[in-house]
Formats: C-alpha cells, sequence, structure tokens
C-alpha cells in the first residue's frame, strides 16, 4: 500500500514536472486536422482535400510555413496555421509522416 | 457486487497508469474499461470511433442513439433549397459497428445515476459505465413561444433545426407555396445551434425562389441585434444575389404565433407569413438537466475544458451543443467533433490513472452557402489557456473568406465527406 502511494505521488509529480509533455500529444494535435484531411491524415478519395498521411515532415512544414507566411496563397489554410504555434505544426507534421 | 469489481479494475488501472508514468513509458492507451456514449451526433460518434481506434480496441464502447441513421445537419440546408436529397446528408452506423466494433443501440437513455455510475434505457434495463459521454445536442425551449407548446403547432409551424424528418417536412412546405409568398424565418437570441446557419437557410430559399418563384420573398426575423455570423458576406450576397428579395430584420425576437393565419408575433409588431419557420431558443439536450449536471443560466452544462467531465459530476463528459461555450466558441458539428477527440484523448488518460493532456486545442471550420455552389466560411483556433481554465481563441487567427467562390463550394462538399468519415467510417 505504501508502495502504491509513492509509486502515485512520484507518477504525479511526472505528469505535472512535464507541462505539454502528455505522450500523445502530437496525435492529438493531428487530430484535430482529420475533420477535412480524414483520419490520421487519410482523406477520402475522390473528397479534393489533400492525404498528409505519409508525406514527409519537411514537405508538410515547408507547405505550413508557406501557408503561415502567407507566400502560398489559400482559402483557409492561411488563417488556420497561424492558429498553432511552430513547436506544434511541427508535432503535426511529424506525426502524419509516420503514417502509412 | 458488479460495481465493487469495477472500481477494483479502476484501481488497478490508476496503479498501472502511474507506474508507467514513472518509467516514462507512453503505456499507449491501453487501459480498459467500458464508455457509454449518449447521442451519435457529431460529438457522439467522433468519440465512440477515436476510443475504439486510440485505446485498439481495449477500451469497450457502447453508444446509445435514437435514430437508426445519422443525419446531417450540415448540408441539410441545401436539401431545404432543393439541390440535395436526404440521401445525401445520411450515413449509417454500420461503420462504427463493423469496422470500430462499437456496440450501437438504438435506444433513449432515460436516467442517470452518477453515484451508481448506471444508466437506464427506454426499452427497459440498465447499464453500468466507467466513463459517461453525453452528446445530447439541443432541445428546444417550445414554451417560450407562446401558441407553440403543443404538439399540433410543432407539426405546422417547423423548425427543421435537427435534420430529419422536419427538413422533408419543411421543403415540401417551400414547394407547396404559391409564387408570390412569403417565407419567414425566426432566428432566437444567441448562443444558438449553428450560428451562421440560419442566415444560409434565408439565402438558399431565396436561391430556390430566385430560380422557380421570383416574386416571393424572404424574411429574417432575427432576435439578435445584428447578424451573428458572416456579416458582411451574408449581407453582399443578399444585395448581390437577392436584391428585393430578401429582408433582414434586427431585434425581431418572436414571442407568439398563430398557427392557423401564419403569423408570428413580435413586441411591438405581428408578421404573417406563407411559411413560417420558427427556431425556438434551445438549451442542452433534456439528459443533462436530469442528470443533474451544473447547468449555466439553466441551459448549458458547464464543463472542464482540459477533458469535457461535467464540473459538477465526476465520470459524466459532455459535447457539442449542449456545453456552454467557451469564449467565441460556436456551437457547430465540426466544434462537436473537436470536443470528442478531446474527451475521447482524456478519458483514455483518465482511465489509465494519468492526467488529461493540459494543452489541448480545437478549431472550428464552418460553411455556409450563399446559393447553390458560392461558399463562404468562418474559421477559428482555440487553445487552453491555463490562468483562465478555457480554450481561448487565438488572436490574428481565423477569419472568414475574402468573398463567396465556387471554390469553397467544393472544399465545403470535401470537408462533409472528410468529416462524416472522421466520425463513422
Amino acid at each position: 500500500m505504501k508502495l502504491l502511494t509513492v509509486i502515485a505521488a512520484a507518477g504525479l509529480v511526472a505528469s505535472t514536472s512535464a507541462i505539454a509533455a502528455d505522450p500523445h500529444l502530437a496525435r492529438n494535435l493531428a487530430a484535430t486536422c482529420a475533420n477535412c484531411h480524414g483520419t490520421n491524415g487519410h482523406a477520402v478519395k475522390g473528397s479534393g482535400m489533400d492525404s498528409l498521411a505519409g508525406m514527409e515532415k519537411a514537405k508538410t512544414l515547408q507547405k505550413l510555413a508557406d501557408f503561415k507566411s502567407g507566400d502560398k496563397p489559400a482559402s483557409i489554410m492561411h488563417q488556420i496555421t497561424k492558429g498553432y504555434t511552430d513547436e506544434q505544426l511541427d508535432l503535426i507534421a511529424g506525426y502524419f509522416a509516420a503514417q502509412k | 457486487m458488479l460495481l465493487m469489481k469495477r472500481r477494483d479494475f479502476l484501481k488497478t488501472g490508476a496503479a498501472a497508469g502511474a507506474l508507467a508514468s514513472l518509467y516514462g513509458c507512453a503505456g499507449g492507451n491501453k487501459a480498459g474499461g467500458h464508455v457509454v456514449v449518449v447521442g451519435g451526433g457529431y460529438g457522439g460518434a467522433t468519440v465512440a470511433k477515436y476510443l475504439r481506434m486510440w485505446s485498439e480496441g481495449a477500451v469497450q464502447v457502447t453508444l446509445i442513439e435514437r435514430n437508426p441513421t445519422f443525419i446531417s445537419c450540415p448540408i441539410s440546408n441545401l436539401v431545404i433549397g432543393g439541390t440535395k436529397t436526404m440521401e445525401d446528408i445520411t450515413v449509417s452506423y454500420d461503420g462504427l459497428k463493423n469496422k470500430w466494433g462499437v456496440r450501437v443501440i438504438q435506444d433513449d437513455v432515460v436516467a442517470v445515476d452518477a453515484a451508481k455510475r448506471t444508466i437506464s434505457l427506454k426499452a427497459g434495463g440498465a447499464m453500468s459505465y466507467d466513463r459517461l459521454v453525453l452528446s445530447p445536442g439541443v432541445d428546444f425551449m417550445f414554451d417560450q413561444i407562446g401558441g407553440l407548446d403543443n404538439a399540433d403547432a410543432q407539426g405546422k409551424i417547423l423548425h427543421a433545426w435537427k435534420a430529419g424528418a422536419q427538413t422533408v417536412a419543411l421543403r415540401k412546405q417551400l414547394e407547396d407555396m404559391k409564387d408570390g409568398g412569403t417565407y419567414a424565418i425566426s432566428i432566437p437570441k444567441a448562443p444558438y445551434r449553428c450560428p451562421p446557419g440560419p442566415y444560409e437557410r434565408a439565402c438558399l430559399v431565396a436561391d430556390y425562389f430566385k430560380k422557380n418563384k421570383p416574386k416571393s420573398k424572404v424574411v429574417i426575423l432575427d432576435a439578435n441585434e445584428d447578424v451573428m455570423s458572416k456579416k458582411a458576406l451574408f449581407t453582399k450576397a443578399w444585395s448581390d444575389l437577392y436584391k428585393g428579395m430578401v429582408e433582414y430584420r434586427n431585434n425581431s425576437e418572436v414571442k407568439e404565433v398563430d398557427v392557423a393565419s401564419k403569423t408570428a408575433m413580435l413586441e411591438f409588431d405581428k408578421f404573417k407569413a406563407d411559411v413560417l419557420n420558427i427556431i425556438p431558443p434551445h438549451r442542452a439536450g433534456n439528459i443533462a438537466a436530469s442528470a443533474g449536471l451544473k447547468l449555466i443560466n439553466k441551459r448549458w452544462v458547464d464543463v472542464n475544458w482540459l477533458s469535457m467531465e461535467s464540473t459538477s459530476t465526476p465520470g459524466v463528459h459532455v459535447l457539442g451543443d449542449a456545453v456552454f461555450p467557451a469564449p467565441t466558441m460556436p456551437k457547430s458539428g465540426h466544434m462537436a467533433n473537436q470536443h470528442g477527440k478531446l474527451a475521447a484523448a482524456a478519458i483514455l488518460n483518465l482511465l489509465a490513472g494519468q492526467e488529461p493532456n493540459p494543452a489541448p486545442v480545437v478549431m472550428n471550420t464552418c460553411y455556409s452557402f450563399v446559393d447553390s455552389k458560392n461558399v463562404i466560411h468562418v474559421s477559428s483556433i482555440h487553445q487552453y489557456d491555463a490562468a483562465t481554465k478555457l480554450v481561448q481563441p487565438v488572436k490574428g487567427a481565423g477569419g472568414v473568406s475574402a468573398a463567396r467562390n465556387e471554390l469553397e463550394g467544393k472544399v465545403a462538399l470535401g470537408w462533409a465527406k472528410n468529416i462524416w468519415a472522421d466520425m463513422l467510417a
């Protein structure tokens, strides 16, 4: 019982000392894109939306940066990219790159 | 006895979670448990699928939904305008059942016992849960509009603000209306489901009239001071596309209706229409109040934005339109889907004895048709702010379309295909 309490306390410290370090953060952030780009980046075929699954991380990041800066014209992505930090975009691009 | 066993199981799960975080191991969100989801709309279907997917099947999910199929509110204004059919906005629950292993039960939940962690079904019987998710959408406050608090009146003066039989019925009323008639739509005070939806509907009815009944009129009776969403873009559509056909009246709250003459009574005025479409004020689906959850303004559920859990009732998470919105957050299907994912991630952490993600993000995109092809959007991104304990809109992000355009008309239909698949396929 005592051992369990110690372990639980250690777990609490580990999770609070690492704010924004949820092990599933990248997954959770990428899921906010799925409404338009499909679950895990697999867009519905023929829907006209870009599939992001398996796209090289650097390529996705470059696109996102170009949307954010306004270099790449867009109907909506220039507005959406501005809502995420660069660290969050990095996690999102990494998550999609890892999808088969 | 069953409940005791479940509690024991939960304790074990919590200990395992603590061990996992001690060793810096993600743990894969594979702790078990039984989650009951009430309501299979944009929020409920999403949380059901994502719980199964992210737990790799470790969490059992039961979805209780009263309708046999999912019918989408977004895109349903195109059915009312006559360019889409009910079939186009209807999706089966088979994907959730067969691909994701969600147990889907067509029934109504009549009671929640949050202390015992059980729900009771209308068809009889009870079910226990480790975590409960309520995604009940809205129920209408018919008692707020005189003359509308009976079934006969509600069958004639339609809201069509839940897609389904009323969508078909409103379309029929418009088809039956003579050329030269007037369609009036009333909008309740905010917050209400889908802020741009009534203005979109006014556009699409006007589009139908323009092509088929050009002497007819559309009148918007808005209880609010001004157009609540995409104002400049809607106003431009009315003047460019429907000049002399669409009339907008602000501060025009409907207090009472006369069903026989299809007359809407305002505070100092009255308005007679040929097709009268009244959207009554609404509140969180009735199950929220009957479950004893804390409501704000007696209407909307107060939630913790790290988990979507009720602030008053542990173990009960609430999604979508039923929730008291965070600042500038719209009540939309897209947002309900995002709530579903936030809740799924939090529930899996909690079942594993871990804290919810301390930095959740949700975002919204909403497309509105101003005619059968041209669309305008509004978007926003909301990040959790520890100081206010709310998800707050990111300043300088999001926004609206520069102008109505056909490209976004295609994107809007692509959005629908993808979000329906994200929930149900």
